[in-house]
């Protein structure tokens, strides 16, 4: 495996999104194939949310982060994919030289024809919050929290607040409730929730957890451990209320502000990245605009659904072994069509199409800015619209969806763009 | 007559419902769709959810298997269940599907493991 220092398509990252595109590279063909993962096992964070509700979309039934995860383990094996766990990369360049460093592998130097990018994302830490007060024990980001607890088998803490509702924060409300711990208040900012719908309703509501909107964390309270913190609520603008404050007894801190894409090694490579995602530029074929360097999953961008992560991932997967078979342009390349986004969409994920050697079908994720109501979804080349769907309700915490074919598609004029709006 | 104010939690729009319960005659408003009906019947006559968790194991590759009730359960039931998990370990080796509780809490649902754990 290690031994020409050579492989046709290496994939960091063992979770979700290296495990589906791994598995769709082999099945594309390609024999040659390497997953790194820094764990002691693949799987990914599937591994510590043991709750119910992935892969209805997948596997049409509900299963939990683990079995979602084993289903795909156990194809990676039967397909004897190989793979190097408690090994690191430790760069890639944009030759697609990679340098990883694992116990039993020590430092290896690993020439490839195709990277795929899979390493996930990180927690936005308590640094990058600007939370005054203290700095006691019993402040984790909500995922560091869930890990101790469901793989390590720790108790965190018996009286707890929960700044930000993120999906993983409110699991966790539920997750330390049933673990006998008392969840006082889940405080979030903005005046909508960050998070699922039904997570609010089965996380929260079932068990009267309060969701205070429009608060946040003003101090923090307690010098080994932390005895108290301070909730108030906020004006428009995002500044506490004078007056609003009012103080929680609790020895634990959960945060669950916002994933970040975790794009240190994409950046090694000299890829241009998002601002908006934090992630890779790419275009339909999931290429960066480094030729043979693709990237999926949450370190391109965030996202809701592992469903749709596995299925990302296995169109980068197809991609990559097209393109070590000789296919496929990268996407700087400046015939490709640009997608720009206005009114209220954040982002598009392709940002660019690779017109002349795009799929049938190709699908636009997104997100929006706002939570808008009654808004139609359009799509433009020039004046013409190509696309519009009526939608009730879109929110920021919940991923959208377009769906383009070639034939609707056509031809493109040199530098017409296609547009993305909410009217 | 009763009436509950409760989110459907079908899609992600999140329909605010209003359902009356007049004895046996319930009638849901605010949905936008037949999946609300059912879903605010449901809950208001047999809520069920589908519990998780995680218990010890010994002699495994990991400290903890995560466990899940293997189908749903009322959900006047969950601190039940939970007190039986609570009280549960596993030995290693542990497959997909091993019953960990049987009939947690009688509710005829066994509480299964969630992941294979190795014994080492």
């Amino acid at each position: 495996m290690l031994g020409d220092l050579h492989v046709e398509i290496l994939i960091i990252g063992g979770g979700p999104a290296g495990l589906a595109a791994a598995v769709a590279a082999k099945n594309a063909g390609v024999q040659d194939i390497l997953i790194v993962e820094r764990d002691r096992m693949l799987g990914g964070i599937l591994n510590q949310c043991i709750h119910n509700g992935f892969g209805l979309h997948t596997f049409r039934e509900e299963l939990t982060g683990p079995e979602y995860a084993a289903r795909f383990i156990a194809r990676v094996k039967e397909l004897e994919i190989p793979y190097l766990l408690n090994t690191m990369v430790m760069s890639v360049g944009s030759d697609r030289t990679v340098t990883l460093m694992g116990r039993e592998t020590g430092v290896k130097k690993i020439k490839a024809d195709a990277v795929i990018l899979a390493m996930g994302c990180r927690e936005r830490p308590r640094g990058a919050l600007s939370i005054p007060g203290y700095r006691p024990a019993g402040i984790y980001t909500a995922g560091t929290a869930q890990r101790l607890m469901n793989i390590e088998g720790y108790s965190i803490g018996k009286r707890a607040v929960i700044l930000g509702s993120g999906d993983i924060g409110l699991i966790m409300a539920r997750r330390l409730t049933l673990e006998g711990a008392e969840v006082l208040a889940v405080a979030e900012l903005m005046p909508y929730s960050g998070g699922l719908k039904r997570n609010i309703v089965q996380c929260l509501n079932d068990y009267g957890i309060p969701l205070l909107l429009s608060h946040t964390v003003v101090d923090i309270r307690g010098k080994e451990r932390v005895s108290g913190v301070t909730i108030a609520e906020v004006d428009e603008k995002r500044n506490p209320i004078p007056g609003t404050e009012q103080d929680y007894e609790c020895d634990t801190l959960l945060l669950s502000c916002g994933l970040l894409p975790e794009n240190e090694l994409t950046r090694m490579t000299n890829a241009s990245l998002s601002t908006v995602t934090g992630g890779a530029v790419v275009n339909d074929r999931l290429q960066t605009d480094i030729p043979g360097i693709f990237a999926c999953g949450n370190v391109l961008h965030v996202h809701d659904l592992v469903d749709y992560v596995s299925e990302e991932a296995a169109l980068a997967g197809e991609n990559a072994a097209a393109y070590v078979k000789g296919a496929g342009a990268a996407s700087g390349d400046p015939e490709q069509i640009r997608i720009e986004t206005e009114g209220g969409v954040r982002y598009t994920v392709p940002q660019q199409i690779d017109i002349r050697n795009m799929r049938d079908e190709i699908t636009l994720r997104f997100r929006v800015a706002d939570v808008y109501k009654d808004k139609t979804i359009a799509v433009y080349k020039g004046e013409e619209k190509l696309y519009s769907r009526r939608t009730r309700v879109l929110a920021p915490g919940e991923m959208e969806q377009v769906k383009l074919t070639r034939e609707k598609l056509g031809d493109f004029a040199p530098g017409e763009v296609l547009k993305i709006t909410l009217e | 007559m009763e009436t509950r104010e409760l989110t459907c939690i079908n899609c992600p729009l999140g329909c605010a419902l209003t359902v009356s319960i007049d004895g046996g005659n319930i009638t849901v408003k605010g949905n936008t769709c037949p999946r609300g009906e059912i879903y605010g019947k449901k809950e208001v006559t047999d809520p069920t959810r589908t519990v998780t968790s995680t218990v010890p194991v010994s002699g495994g590759d990991i400290a903890r298997v995560p466990v899940k009730t293997a189908g749903d359960i009322p959900k006047g039931k969950i601190f039940e269940v939970m007190k039986e998990v609570h009280a549960a370990h596993a030995a290693a080796p542990v497959a997909i599907g091993d019953v960990i509780v049987e009939n947690a809490a009688g509710t005829g649902v066994n509480v299964v493991a969630a992941r294979d754990v190795a014994a080492v």
